[in-house]
């Protein structure tokens, strides 16, 4: 049955369910990526997102339009990041203990508001979801089409980020200053640059991401929300940027990598391979540990990353 | 220096800044002429830095102006005094290491998203030509030595646009030689009408500046023209007293050897700290390790206080191996260690000054009744510390967190000296203390040298080293390259060693 998997069929569908499994995680990493590098660790990741799920949910549901409710999880995703913005940038709170929170907040007010619109949570209307839009003449292209270029809108805006961040961040002045604010505040603060200011607009557009992630599980695939649905990928987008050592190239290649197991894991359990499915569920986990301990330095992390920025 | 030009490219008329109750520029008025190199002096806490960091924009005063050729000015953020022609050069430095030169430089200036690199480049190219500062744009500022980042800080500020350069401490970290470049460097800026202040506690370096302005405890003593005026009457003006220059001291005791290192090495996270170190030091002899901060003086003290293992070689406290002995097992032998960083290694900030001074012995019998610390007996001792060492403190109980760093230094003196039955290590002992304090440290360790203790002394101040060492030995990249009595040493010799100049390898 393992010889299965071999078939050139099942190796285009494990791979472009990668593809697609990689979508709301890749946008979440890059946007905890250019957060990271103005200096801020956003550790409520998960909570945003689950925050952008659920919105993009609702917002679809009452609207009746798929681009609306994609807007109002952004804005949402966003709202979340400016009320962590504001606690650790201008209140200086710890970090990872204000993301904790967030993530808090994002599980309890999903669920709450959950049960407030529906009577009966156990069985939530279901509401349209994106199709998939092949690409003329590309998708034609053998193997690789079905693969790369017969995916979802929000797909390909994730893998156009990819070139677009790293050209932000190593080609202009303003990713110059953001990568500065990571590595060393003061350095700016002394030319008469408003650090603050810089990690916000950094933080606010990991928000941005994190809430467009959240909205491709519910109306890029779902259809429907389902508490804590968010299942983890928040934090491993965060353990994706370590992996990836806060660069867009290799953050995209760490998240083809857990999404590919994840999308094996599927197709094993579908195909019927006599192993646990629990074990196979954990593989991307696993995986993760792993990525983290041969990672050990944290050669490559901005600086100053997870340390308020006091003039003082 | 003539008289003032008519418009002096700075005024400052009776700044004033505070800090609660604190008055840490109390009405400071002077003026700097174009192409002046005017030095600002003063004791730790005489407000230099807050007056270079109002005229920075770092700090709002209350009250007084500012003026920049002439024309008043509001230096509410950096940005105002950057605009207004103001340019720093911080007592640490401000870089990125991952960046490139060329990136430190630019970053933060210039409009529009693109960066145009090519034009930058070429403006530092011509910068650099110009005032003589040799930087490479296309560097890792990581890679760089800490002159080189010191030139960086230079062109970073001329990059700007500075007329008025502000130079906090620059050679703090500098060999001798630096130095000599930095005041190669300075008289170009001067040469183009930059006006410098060079803000220092060096005397050599103060006399050679056209103006002295003298601060203490945050009022202008006063300006002088530097070749009006000597060394002497300028620390009369900045301590307000005469200060005893020289120590009186007997011939170096021809006492047993106290503490030998036999070819001691230690090499960590690929860098080599000590290398084949073999030196011997006598009872009643204080040896000066000097060097340029970073060469191995820290883990030569490290190694004999037993903080850190040598790889191979023996260190001997009177005649017995204390290489694989612990921290504690040594400090029982008689050594007393005082750290460079007091308030880091030295202290711990949340604890009185009489948990402090027992600290690490607090197991000896003169503290304990039985399994408890015996309160009376650590008061009794920490007010004769206090009294004998002169220490500024309310009481036994105060926390060590609210000393100044002298009185810090002090407690740390005390607890470290009443250990060192036979050897004392002494890391940066006057490093940002008073010269009030620094007399007394010096007095203190000539005293405990009388009493035949064999004393380790590192320091980056130069003046320490030579004033009570018998023999100087110099350190480079964990290297002993030269050891000299002291009267055969002096600057000429030591320099070039300090930057390693003895094996032909440029620093």
């Amino acid at each position: 049955m393992i010889a299965d998997l071999l078939e050139t069929s099942i190796i285009i569908s494990v791979l472009a369910a990668t593809v697609r499994i990689a979508t709301p995680i890749l946008l979440a990493a890059l946007g905890e990526m250019i957060a990271e590098r103005s200096g801020v660790y956003n550790m409520g990741l998960e909570g945003t997102m689950l925050m952008g799920a659920f919105t993009a949910y609702i917002g679809a549901y009452y609207t009746g339009s798929l681009w609306l409710g994609v807007v109002i999880a952004m804005i949402t995703g966003g709202l979340m990041s400016l009320i962590f913005a504001f606690m650790v940038i201008t209140l200086k709170v710890e970090q990872i203990v204000t993301g904790l929170a967030l993530n808090l907040l994002g599980s309890g007010l999903s669920i709450f508001w959950l049960r407030a619109a529906f009577a009966n949570a156990g069985q939530t209307p279901t509401t349209p979801f994106f199709d998939t839009v092949p690409l003329p003449l590309l998708s034609d292209i053998p193997f690789l089409g079905p693969i790369l270029f017969d995916q979802k809108i929000l797909t390909y805006v994730a893998i156009l980020l990819v070139p677009a961040t790293w050209y932000f961040l190593f080609r202009t002045r303003y990713g110059l200053e953001l990568r500065c604010a990571g590595e060393n505040p003061k350095a700016l603060d002394i030319k008469g640059l408003n650090v603050a200011a810089r990690q916000y607009a950094a933080v606010i557009f990991g928000g941005l991401m994190a809430g467009l992630g959240g909205a491709f599980l519910t109306v890029g695939s779902a259809a429907r929300f389902v508490p804590e649905m968010t299942n983890g990928r928040g934090w491993l987008a965060i353990v994706i940027v370590i992996a990836g050592l806060w660069r867009p190239v290799p953050v995209l290649l760490a998240t083809l990598v857990f999404s590919f197991l994840d999308a094996l894991q599927l197709q094993i359990q579908g195909i019927g391979v006599a192993i646990p499915y629990q074990l196979l569920l954990a593989m991307p986990y696993v995986c993760a540990i792993l990525a983290l301990a041969i990672r050990r330095s944290h050669s490559g992390a901005p600086a100053m990353l997870g340390i308020p920025y006091w003039r003082r | 220096m003539t008289t003032a030009p008519a418009t002096p490219r700075l005024t400052v008329r009776h700044l004033t800044k505070r800090f609660g109750t604190l008055i840490a520029n109390d009405d400071v008025s002077l003026s700097i002429a174009a192409g002046e190199l005017h030095c600002l002096l003063g004791e730790n806490g005489a407000g230099k830095s807050t007056f270079s960091a109002c005229l920075y924009g770092l700090l709002q005063p209350e009250a007084g102006e500012i003026a920049i050729d002439g024309v008043k000015v509001e230096l509410t953020s950096p940005a105002k005094a950057i605009a207004s022609g103001i340019g720093m050069v911080h007592q640490h430095f401000v870089l990125v290491p991952s960046f490139t030169v060329l990136e430190n430089i630019v970053v933060g200036t210039g409009s529009g998203p693109r960066l145009d690199m090519t034009a930058a480049r070429s403006r530092i190219l011509e910068l650099s030509r110009q005032f003589g500062l040799e930087i490479t744009p296309g560097r890792l500022v990581a890679d760089l030595s800490v002159g080189e980042k010191q030139w960086v800080e230079i062109v970073k500020a001329l990059y700007l646009g500075a007329r008025l350069l502000i130079l906090d401490e620059p050679t703090a970290v500098l060999t001798p030689q630096e130095s000599e470049r930095l005041f190669a460097i300075i008289q170009q800026l001067k040469a183009s009408g930059i006006a410098v202040i060079l803000i220092s506690h060096k005397m050599n370096e103060v006399m050679r500046s056209d103006r002295v302005s003298v601060l203490r405890k945050g009022r202008l003593v006063g300006t002088v023209t530097t070749k009006d005026v000597t060394r002497d009457d300028l620390t009369m003006m900045m301590v307000g007293r005469p200060v005893a220059q020289v120590h009186a001291r007997s011939k170096p005791g021809a006492g047993e050897t106290a503490l030998s290192f036999k070819g001691v090495s230690l090499a960590k996270g690929g860098r080599t700290h000590l290398k084949n170190v073999t030196l011997d030091l006598a009872a009643g002899e204080i040896i000066g390790i000097a060097g340029v901060a970073g060469n191995g003086q820290d883990e030569l003290l490290e190694a004999v206080a037993g903080l850190v293992r040598p790889d191979s070689g023996n260190i001997l406290l009177r005649g017995e191996d204390i290489s694989v002995l612990s921290v504690h097992d040594i400090a029982r032998r008689g050594a007393g260690y005082v750290p460079s960083d007091r308030f880091r290694d030295g202290l711990v900030s949340d604890f009185s000054i009489a948990e402090n001074l027992i600290l690490g012995q607090h197991w000896d019998e003169r503290w304990r009744s039985g399994p408890f610390l015996d309160e009376t007996a650590t008061r009794r001792s920490a007010e004769t510390a206090i009294a004998s060492y002169s220490v500024m403190a309310s009481g036994p109980d105060m926390l060590c967190g609210r000393l100044s760093g002298g009185n810090a230094q002090k407690v740390i003196l005390a607890r470290e000296f009443a250990k060192a039955r036979h050897l004392l290590l002494c890391n940066q002992p006057t490093r940002g203390v008073d010269i009030g304090v620094i007399e007394f440290v010096h007095g203190e360790l000539l005293r405990k040298r009388e009493e035949g203790c064999a004393i380790l002394l590192v320091s980056e101040e130069l003046e320490d080293i030579f004033a009570l060492s018998d023999r100087i030995a110099v350190m480079f990249r964990g290297e002993i390259l030269g050891v000299f009595p002291r009267d055969e040493a002096d600057i000429t010799r030591i320099g070039p060693l300090m930057a390693g100049h003895a094996h032909g390898a440029a620093a």
